[in-house]
């Protein structure tokens, strides 16, 4: 938490003036039970109605005064507290944004949203917390002691017993309670797994008849969850009935003691009645203060989490010599490449050797695990080889800037991804400057302008988030469509085809020979049928190349390459 | 002095996050529709823990009592000590400060205190179990009527839709009757209990103390009307920028494919700012709340020092009795603004427990007759008669289906995909009731058999595979309850999975996690085929492996699959020409509808939608033709 403060800097002058405005608003909550105690000790008893209203009218103005301390110093403090989230999360998309594949397969997608959406927010709480209460509950404290000692310090004792006590009270009930709160979290997470599984499972619960042991399942979890609710929050329920006791019997004492104070002259009625309103604030603002403890270690695991990923410094950066990539277009070539997942035993790719030449279709294949989707991941260099180079036009991909050598590449992933936005704002992700009549055939080479014309708006249509209006089939085309626009020196499809039914697969790959003209175009794919007639098929297994060649001479070179073909298109081929 | 909110739990729901001490105050509050019918429906939840819940009542009411009396008990001892003091200052002979009188005092309010505090804690105490009870109860309602609605519920709401009432909306009751529904029931006391006193010792007094009453309200409603406004646009902005986050996070790949991080950044600092704007104001608002207040509770607090003052002065009231009443003025605004901030979170805990209550009464699937059959010995005959069914009963997709199934047989569903083969394990497995006409198992109508009986009868092994968080053994032995380890083993070896389960670290023990990504998608599939085998349906429904599938597990799952189908009667969803070919019938479907039916040769003479399907399919693989020649 303390390390996040740094992000504080910038509003150090608005926080001493909190700091200011927060202590002149203790002060005249303060200073009110003093005037309260002039007017007993000399008005009352002198019976001079004048003097009561002129000290009367005293305490109004620093009434005022303190509420528009207060007013001014929430604006302050709301501005700092929101403006100190902004700095924070700000920064944190944006070095979440400099991050490889490799950082994110580190921390998770998922993880790295909560924490730049509810983690932040949680600090953010604290920080509005810590600017009221946290800050000015020492101040009331410390001046409500100073108070309290010159109005007597005969009776001073009384709260240097409360105060002890109730701190000793909160810290040993927080020490057990805290715990006990992160398991009841723990148990909320469980319950709702069985619950999103049942909702997820249904059919198959039903289908095997076991809705019984399912309900049997989730009501162990209740149960559990439900005992240790229990079980904290009657912990709990002891904090406030003590503190009252630990407040009014501290009154008591006050009165009692300062009775045989005032009994031997040394303390005056009104200053006694002072030093019990004193003793209130005081007491009550380390009762604020004990609410912090609730939030705190909430606030400080989400700061942690936070801390982690501004912590964790992006593996892949642009070289300082970074220059662009020569006369050459479209060029790749791996040399002896080898590249392991970190912290895995095995090399994902080992020793892989091969070119890719313009005009020319080279396809990917083998099968799950035997390193396609790596292989064509390193040439956007969305990971760094441990041995050996991919070099583009020429050049080592680590020798040009990410943007130069990105710009020369139309990539097509594996699982489309579309933004919410219209059909052409997606399409035209591949390239801002495209023209209409660009978008337009891109939609038409990949197949897509004819699902796009049956959509309400055309191409103005709203895809939603995560693009779950459209079918696996239509983001596939849309996404390829993305890549067309772009007009690159090298095309990557990495298995881009695999939710397309037959027809539109055939009529796809007609149409993208013509337009790929004598760009590169690398294919991976899972489907024999799609890749038979590529000019340079690489047959990958296990992390190895076993083979490169066309069909036919693979046919015979290649026995891994024929089981494959085997496989698929033995029952077919009959026909 | 007055009850506060005892170690408010931050809401689990953490989507919110914003609010602070304030509690619910200020949010935009949803209105329940039916308030009081809610509300009472809620209140029947108690009833059986009333005994309980009347202790929790008279402990609230008598532990807040006793500490509202204590003020003025309280002046009591320090009139007689001011009437001493004014006595010996006087140098009346003999005076001095009656200590009998004070210290009996005392000794009264300490007993009152602890047993103002002993009561506190038993109401506390006793609500903990009260409320978690009462909130288990409502949530396991809420999972039994998961196992009874049909699956039509099912397919019309999203999961995130159904867990939002089952998670956040149980939340907010939990923490309603957890902390607030005491608090309620104390502020209210307090508040009568703070008047009456007041109006005992001095109805003058209680007049200026009542004065600010309005100003709070003013302050109150003025400040909630204009940050509700503002909580509103920062909930949109931040829904905005949380969507803004996921878009970019999941598709950072294509954000990076493509240069775009920079154009990502600038978005999202322009909905950071907008959320900055809207948040610093929603927070100044809610800031705002606790020194307005207070500052009125001051001003209450100087008007009766000098009005009290005064009258001291004139002997119309006793000193001890101006210090009660600086101590009620104090609690008077507490349980005002307490009250204020209640009602607000009263009225989202109805809103929350009406959305409950909506899903508990979403109607159910038909119960089951009372003489529902079961059939002992089943031979796995399957027959449609008649048959009509739709989503909507107003646009069928099946007008007249009539199928005859012998045990045994092997019927092929083919067409493009997403064609609807849910449509036909819904009908089947009847997830669905149909609109017309009857299905028949070993011929007997389906809707007569017990639903459990006529579902284990069937066997499904579909491409979205499920598991559960738990270990491989128990997620074969999701099949049958009693198997044995040797029959788990046993049917992961016909399923051609023992030997990768072998291989992993903890083997039959290995736990799958949430998402089931510690095993591939290919190995699921065949955890699911031994669950099949395990559960020895007589009837199949199963899916053919897909391309999301390396070759050599696809192989096995064929194996696997072939084995399986051996001597029971089967519906393939078919994507090999040779299941197809094989097929005893073939049912195409498009867009959900059974469009065609019969046998390959007979459909391909029909020159119909099979027919082109047949040939774009399949035909397209003339250039393959050489191939294996070669």
């Amino acid at each position: 938490m303390l390390r996040l403060m740094r992000f504080l800097r910038p509003y150090r002058p608005q926080i001493a003036l909190i700091l200011v405005l927060v202590f002149l608003q203790s002060l005249a909550n303060l200073y009110l039970p003093t005037l309260m105690a002039d007017i007993v000790d000399t008005g009352v008893v002198k019976g001079d109605t004048g003097y009561i209203i002129r000290v009367g009218g005293v305490m109004l103005a620093i009434t005022l005064g303190g509420t528009i301390c207060a007013i001014v110093g929430s604006y302050f403090s709301a501005r700092v507290a929101v403006g100190f989230g902004r700095s924070v999360r700000g920064r944190l998309f944006a070095h979440v944004q400099g991050f490889s594949l490799h950082e994110f397969d580190q921390v998770s997608t998922a993880s790295l949203i909560t924490r730049t959406t509810n983690d932040t927010n949680q600090v953010q709480m604290v920080l509005v917390l810590m600017l009221s209460i946290v800050v000015s509950a020492p101040m009331m404290a410390v001046g409500g002691i100073i108070l309290a000692i010159s109005q007597d310090a005969g009776l001073a004792w009384v709260l240097a017993v409360a105060v002890p006590v109730l701190i000793l009270v909160i810290i040993l009930l927080m020490r057990n309670a805290v715990p006990l709160f992160r398991m009841i979290q723990i148990k909320i997470d469980k319950l709702n797994l069985i619950l999103d599984e049942s909702l997820t499972g249904v059919r198959v619960i039903r289908a095997f008849d076991r809705s019984d042991y399912e309900e049997q399942r989730f009501d162990v979890a209740n149960l559990d969850l439900t005992d240790t609710a229990i079980t904290v929050n009657r912990l709990v329920a002891i904090l406030m009935p003590f503190m009252m006791l630990v407040l009014n019997l501290t009154t008591i004492a006050i009165v009692w003691f300062g009775s045989i104070r005032v009994n031997n002259g040394d303390l005056q009625v009104g200053a006694m009645i002072a030093f019990m309103q004193y003793a209130m604030q005081i007491l009550f603002a380390f009762l604020m203060l004990s609410m912090m403890f609730i939030f705190l270690p909430r606030a400080a695991a989400s700061a942690t989490r936070i801390n982690e990923v501004l912590d964790i410094s992006p593996e892949i950066v642009d070289a300082p010599d970074a220059g662009p990539a020569g006369d050459q277009h479209g060029y790749v070539e791996f040399e002896d490449v080898t590249f392991s997942y970190p912290g895995a035993e095995e090399p994902a790719l080992s020793h892989i050797s091969f070119r890719a030449m313009p005009g020319q279709v080279t396809a990917i294949i083998g099968g799950t695990g035997a390193g396609k989707t790596t292989l064509v991941n390193l040439i956007p260099r969305f990971y760094d080889v441990d041995s050996g180079r991919v070099m583009v036009d020429g050049s080592d991909v680590r020798e040009l800037t990410q943007k130069d050598l990105r710009e020369k590449i139309g990539f097509v992933p594996q699982t489309a991804v579309l933004f919410s936005g219209t059909v052409s704002e997606n399409i035209r992700y591949g390239n801002p400057t495209a023209t209409e009549e660009e978008v337009r055939h891109a939609a038409e080479v990949a197949q897509a302008a004819e699902f796009i014309k049956d959509m309400d708006d055309g191409f103005d249509a709203l895809i939603a988030q995560g693009g779950t209006n459209v079918s696996g089939g239509q983001k596939q085309r849309l996404s390829i469509a993305r890549a067309l626009v772009r007009k690159p020196e090298i095309y990557i499809f990495d298995d881009s085809f695999s939710a397309l039914d037959y027809t539109t697969d055939a009529n796809l790959r007609a149409a993208l020979r013509q337009e790929t003209g004598d760009a590169t175009v690398l294919i991976v794919a899972q489907r024999v049928s799609t890749i038979m007639d590529a000019d340079q098929i690489v047959v990958l297994d296990e992390g190895r190349l076993v083979g490169v060649g066309n069909h036919r001479e693979l046919m015979e070179s290649s026995p891994v390459y024929r089981e494959i073909v085997l496989s698929q298109l033995s029952a077919e081929e009959v026909a | 002095m007055m009850q506060r909110g005892s170690g408010r739990r931050p809401s689990q729901a953490g989507g919110m996050g914003f609010h602070g001490p304030a509690g619910g105050f200020g949010m935009p509050t949803q209105k329940a529709k039916n308030f009081r019918g809610t509300l009472r429906r809620l209140l029947v939840y108690f009833r059986p823990q009333w005994a309980s819940l009347i202790i929790v009542l008279v402990a609230a009411v008598l532990g807040t009592v006793f500490n509202v009396v204590g003020p003025k008990i309280l002046g009591l001892a320090t009139t007689k000590l001011f009437e001493g003091f004014l006595l010996k200052l006087e140098h009346v002979p003999g005076a001095s400060i009656d200590f009998a009188y004070i210290g009996h005092i005392l000794l009264i309010l300490l007993g009152l205190y602890i047993t103002s505090s002993i009561f506190m804690y038993a109401q506390q105490y006793v609500m903990a179990g009260v409320a978690q009870r009462t909130v288990y109860r409502i949530r396991r309602d809420v999972d039994e009527k998961l196992a009874r609605l049909p699956l039509k519920f099912y397919d019309s709401q999203t999961h995130g839709e159904i867990l939002s009432r089952a998670v956040n909306d149980m939340d907010n009751i939990s923490n309603t009757l957890q902390q607030n529904l005491t608090q309620l029931i104390t502020s209210v006391v307090t508040l009568v209990g703070v008047v009456v006193l007041m109006l005992t010792i001095s109805p003058l007094l209680t007049l200026v103390v009542a004065i600010t009453l309005p100003l709070s309200l003013i302050a109150t409603t003025v400040v909630a009307k204009r940050s509700q406004k503002f909580f509103a646009e920062q909930q949109r902005a931040l829904g905005e920028l949380n969507g803004h986050v996921e878009e970019m996070y999941n598709g950072h790949k294509i954000v990076k494919a493509f240069g775009r991080e920079s154009n990502a950044v600038s978005r999202f600092n322009e909905l950071n700012d907008t959320l900055y704007d809207a948040g610093w104001r929603a927070q100044f608002m809610t800031g705002m709340i606790m020194p307005l207040m207070m500052s009125i509770g001051n001003l209450g607090y100087v008007f009766v020092a000098v009005i009290g003052g005064i009258m001291v002065t004139q002997r119309t009231i006793a000193i001890g009795d101006v210090q009660a009443f600086i101590q009620y003025a104090r609690q008077f605004t507490q349980p005002i603004t307490q009250l204020a901030s209640l009602s607000n979170t009263i009225q989202l805990t109805i809103a929350s427990a009406e959305r409950i209550f909506e899903f508990l009464d979403e109607s159910e699937e038909l119960p089951e007759a009372a003489d529902a059959l079961v059939i002992e010995q089943p031979r796995g005959a399957v027959a449609f008669d008649h048959v009509r069914f739709g989503y909507d009963p107003q646009a069928p997709l099946i007008t007249d289906m009539n199928i005859d199934v012998k045990p045994g047989q092997m019927i092929a569903i083919v067409g493009p995909t997403g064609a609807g083969k849910t449509t036909l394990v819904n009908l089947l497995m009847r997830f669905y009731e149909i609109n017309a006409g009857r299905i028949l198992v070993d011929g007997i109508d389906i809707t007569r058999l017990r639903r459990g009986n006529l579902r284990r009868m069937f066997g499904m092994v579909l491409q979205d595979t499920w598991l559960f968080n738990g270990t491989i053994r128990e997620n074969i032995a999701y099949g049958r309850e009693e198997a044995k380890e040797a029959e788990i083993v046993q049917a992961a070896k016909a399923a051609q999975a023992d030997h990768f389960i072998r291989t992993l670290p903890e083997s039959y023990d290995t736990v799958l996690n949430q998402e089931a990504t510690n095993i591939s998608q290919g190995q699921k599939q065949l955890l699911t085929i031994a669950r099949a085998f395990l559960a020895d349906p007589e009837i199949l429904i199963l899916d053919e492996a897909t391309s999301s599938v390396d070759t050599r597990t696809e192989i096995l799952i064929q194996h696997a699959m072939t084995e399986l189908l051996k001597g029971r009667t089967s519906f393939v969803i078919a994507h090999r020409l040779s299941t197809i070919r094989d097929a005893d019938l073939i049912l195409v479907m498009n867009h959900g509808a059974i469009i065609e039916q019969g046998t390959h040769e007979a459909l391909l003479a029909n020159g119909g939608f099979y027919a082109d399907l047949y040939n774009s399919q399949f035909a397209a693989r003339v250039p393959t033709e050489d191939v294996l020649t070669s």
